[in-house]
């Protein structure tokens, strides 16, 4: 599988009155074509962030991106004159460093953004068909009468019933799964390489995250594209991700497989995490495992492992340096310096 | 379940069928045209009272300013002392040929406030106009930049609005002279400081929002953003501010007008006709009256029908249903 997207030590810090956040410190990871990547952590361990400072989205000031390398390798079957040069068209685009009418181009034509509270990222006083229809015109050029074939075309892609006629309706007259989806439509409308959900499921109840999940999925399939899928739930993870990301504080502790992570977890977060996880026939009476204490403050954190205030096998040498990511198994790294992963071989999955 | 009978092809070729109604607000039939907007219009003032009653009022000023030369009894111009100091008509002194008096040089005071309403509406419209245009863009950017160039505009702003306005005016018609084109200049450049703070902070609070950064995600251009997604979310605050501060300005104007700054005291103007009743107020009150109800007439309308213009204009307001 060929490499989409390769980010390397990216390091992004708020500038408060406080002080300095330190909300990224070192984050890497590879998002190969066609997979999904799940991105899992608690609220402020800056799985957010990390999407928002590849696309340039965050504010600055206060935010400022460090350091760090954004590698998007996605042009090759953009331009097909040039396949015969394989090194040319593989030459990758380092997103951090493009300026702003670059990052323009990439957001929405290279890598489509889906909102988690599509009520507030759809404007409320222009209609479902010109917004979409806006992003259109602006990246492939269209012309006003394609740009709402088209739409009209997204919007019964993604399953909004009877397009042309909502295509003139407002965010407002949408249900919260229909909004969801226009959202989805605005994001994958310029046919994007990548898209990444942050936390699309949210803010929907459990029958209309499922479609919207089974969408994304198929769209996936359809379209040829990566999808990077944030999210607090383990579940949905599971059940939908190719390999999962766990973040805490600002990191990722343990990138696997999905079916490694689950069976084989390498942090002792990620198992503390699963520990969480109510169980089918489980007994009843039993009391749900917490993880005690709270996520660290980022004002200026400590130069060891993050996670040693709450872990229950810290050692002494926890408290004294920061842990690398290392390959415990074929495409699995834990940021732990002991190995906790069960080298028994996964059961095969019935 | 019911089924529609008529399919619909979409640019791919492939048919579709329509789906049930779902009884959402999106089902109502989204007709377009000239007459389906009347109606539509119809529809929203029969809702509502006090709109329907600022239009008409805002429509019976208008009017009489456009067709002032055929409404008007007389001439506003034309004195005739021998009837000067006349009473309404209503008073037993009083004759029908003056409905509302005359004043101290005999000119029939209802022609005059006929006449007087054009002076009155182009301040309002003009000096508006020049005001919330450049204060609206001013404050676009102002709001959307932010740092260094938010707080130089903002600091001549401020300046601006911590001089006290009435004297800043008097002061400058004082120095240009009295012609209605520099009434609508002092007062539209005055003004620009109020749109430019109403733009300013709801752009400050719409550049948080979802959709700011989602157009962004999507790669929109700062213009772009500025003036097709943040703007039209700003009608209804502008047109709010913008029917008060014309009639605040038909007020001001008026109050030129009583200083003698105005407009030259011989054209009709309802400033100008308080100031002349002023001195006959205890003794013949109907001078300063008539043009003073007038005043009062006009800011009202003005304001009922800015509120209602507020509800309409924003689409999720909008409901015909109850």
């Amino acid at each position: 599988m060929r490499k989409i997207l390769e980010v390397k030590d990216l390091v992004t810090r708020f500038y408060t009155f406080d002080g300095v956040v330190h909300a990224l410190s070192g984050v890497s990871f590879d998002l190969y074509k066609g997979e999904t990547l799940g991105i899992v952590g608690e609220s402020g361990s800056g799985k957010s962030v990390t999407m928002m400072s590849l696309l340039h989205l965050l504010p600055s000031p206060p935010a400022k991106i460090e350091n760090g390398q954004a590698l998007y390798y996605g042009d090759a079957d953009d331009k097909p004159d040039t396949n015969n040069k394989p090194d040319a068209d593989n030459k990758p685009i380092d997103l951090l460093k493009l300026n702003k009418s670059g990052i323009r181009k990439i957001r929405g034509g290279k890598i489509g953004f889906i909102f988690q509270d599509a009520l507030s990222a759809l404007n409320p006083v222009m209609t479902i068909g010109r917004q979409i229809g806006e992003t259109l015109i602006e990246h492939l050029g269209m012309s006003v009468q394609q740009a709402k074939t088209r739409t009209i075309e997204m919007l019964e892609y993604v399953g909004i019933p009877e397009p042309q006629r909502r295509f003139s309706s407002y965010p407002h007259q949408f249900s919260g799964g229909m909004r969801q989806r226009t959202m989805i439509a605005l994001a994958i409308a310029c046919n994007p390489k990548i898209i990444i959900a942050d936390e699309p499921t949210t803010a929907l109840d459990v029958t209309v995250q499922a479609q919207i999940i089974e969408l994304v999925q198929r769209l996936k399939k359809e379209m040829n594209m990566s999808v990077i899928w944030i999210t607090h739930d383990l579940g949905v993870v599971a059940g939908m991700a190719d390999r999962v990301v766990v973040m805490y504080a600002g990191a990722p502790v343990e990138i696997a497989p999905v079916d490694e992570l689950y069976y084989n977890p390498g942090h002792p977060y990620t198992i503390k995490l699963l520990g969480a996880l109510p169980k089918i026939g489980e007994k009843e009476s039993l009391r749900l495992e917490s993880i005690d204490g709270t996520p660290p403050d980022l004002l200026s954190p400590p130069a060891h492992c993050q996670f040693a205030w709450r872990c229950s096998h810290v050692q002494e040498k926890c408290w004294k340096i920061v842990p690398e990511q290392k390959e415990i198994s074929s495409g699995h790294y834990a940021a732990c310096l002991f190995d906790f992963a069960d080298k028994t071989p996964i059961p095969p999955l019935m | 379940m019911v089924k529609r009978e008529n399919m619909d092809t979409n640019s791919t070729g492939s048919t579709v069928s329509n789906q049930m109604t779902t009884g959402l607000a999106v089902d109502e039939k989204q007709e377009t045209g000239f007459w389906h907007f009347v109606k539509y219009i119809g529809k929203l003032l029969a809702r509502d009272r006090a709109g329907t009653i600022g239009l008409v009022m805002f429509v019976i000023v208008v009017m009489s300013a456009i067709f002032a030369p055929w409404i008007s009894p007389h001439d506003p111009m034309k004195q005739n002392l021998r009837y000067a100091k006349k009473p309404p008509a209503w008073y037993q002194e009083g004759t029908i040929q003056y409905p509302l008096g005359t004043d101290n040089l005999g000119r029939d005071i209802c022609s005059r406030i006929i006449y007087g309403s054009r002076v009155s509406l182009t301040v309002g419209f003009f000096g508006v106009l020049i005001a919330s245009s450049f204060g609206i863009v001013i404050g676009l950017f102002s709001g959307y930049k932010g740092g260094r160039v938010d707080n130089i505009i903002m600091g001549g702003v401020n300046m601006i609005l911590a001089l006290p306005y009435l004297v800043f005016v008097v002061f400058i018609a004082a120095i240009l002279g009295s012609s209605l084109l520099n009434v609508i200049l002092i007062f539209g450049f005055t003004d620009i400081p109020i749109f430019v703070r109403i733009t300013r902070g709801e752009v400050i609070k719409m550049r948080a929002s979802g959709f700011v950064e989602s157009a962004q995600s999507i790669g929109a251009t700062s213009n772009r953003i500025i003036f097709s997604h943040i703007l039209p979310n700003l009608i209804g605050p502008i047109v709010t501010i913008a029917t008060f501060e014309m009639s605040a300005m038909i007020f001001y104007e008026a109050g030129l007008g009583f200083l003698g700054l105005s407009v030259p005291p011989s054209v009709p103007s309802w400033g100008n006709m308080l100031a002349i009743g002023r001195k006959y107020l205890v003794s013949y009150p109907w001078i300063a009256t008539f043009p003073g109800l007038a005043i009062v007439f006009t800011g009202l309308g003005m304001n009922l029908l800015g509120d209602w213009l507020r509800d309409v204009l924003d689409p999720r307001m909008r409901r015909i249903k109850k």
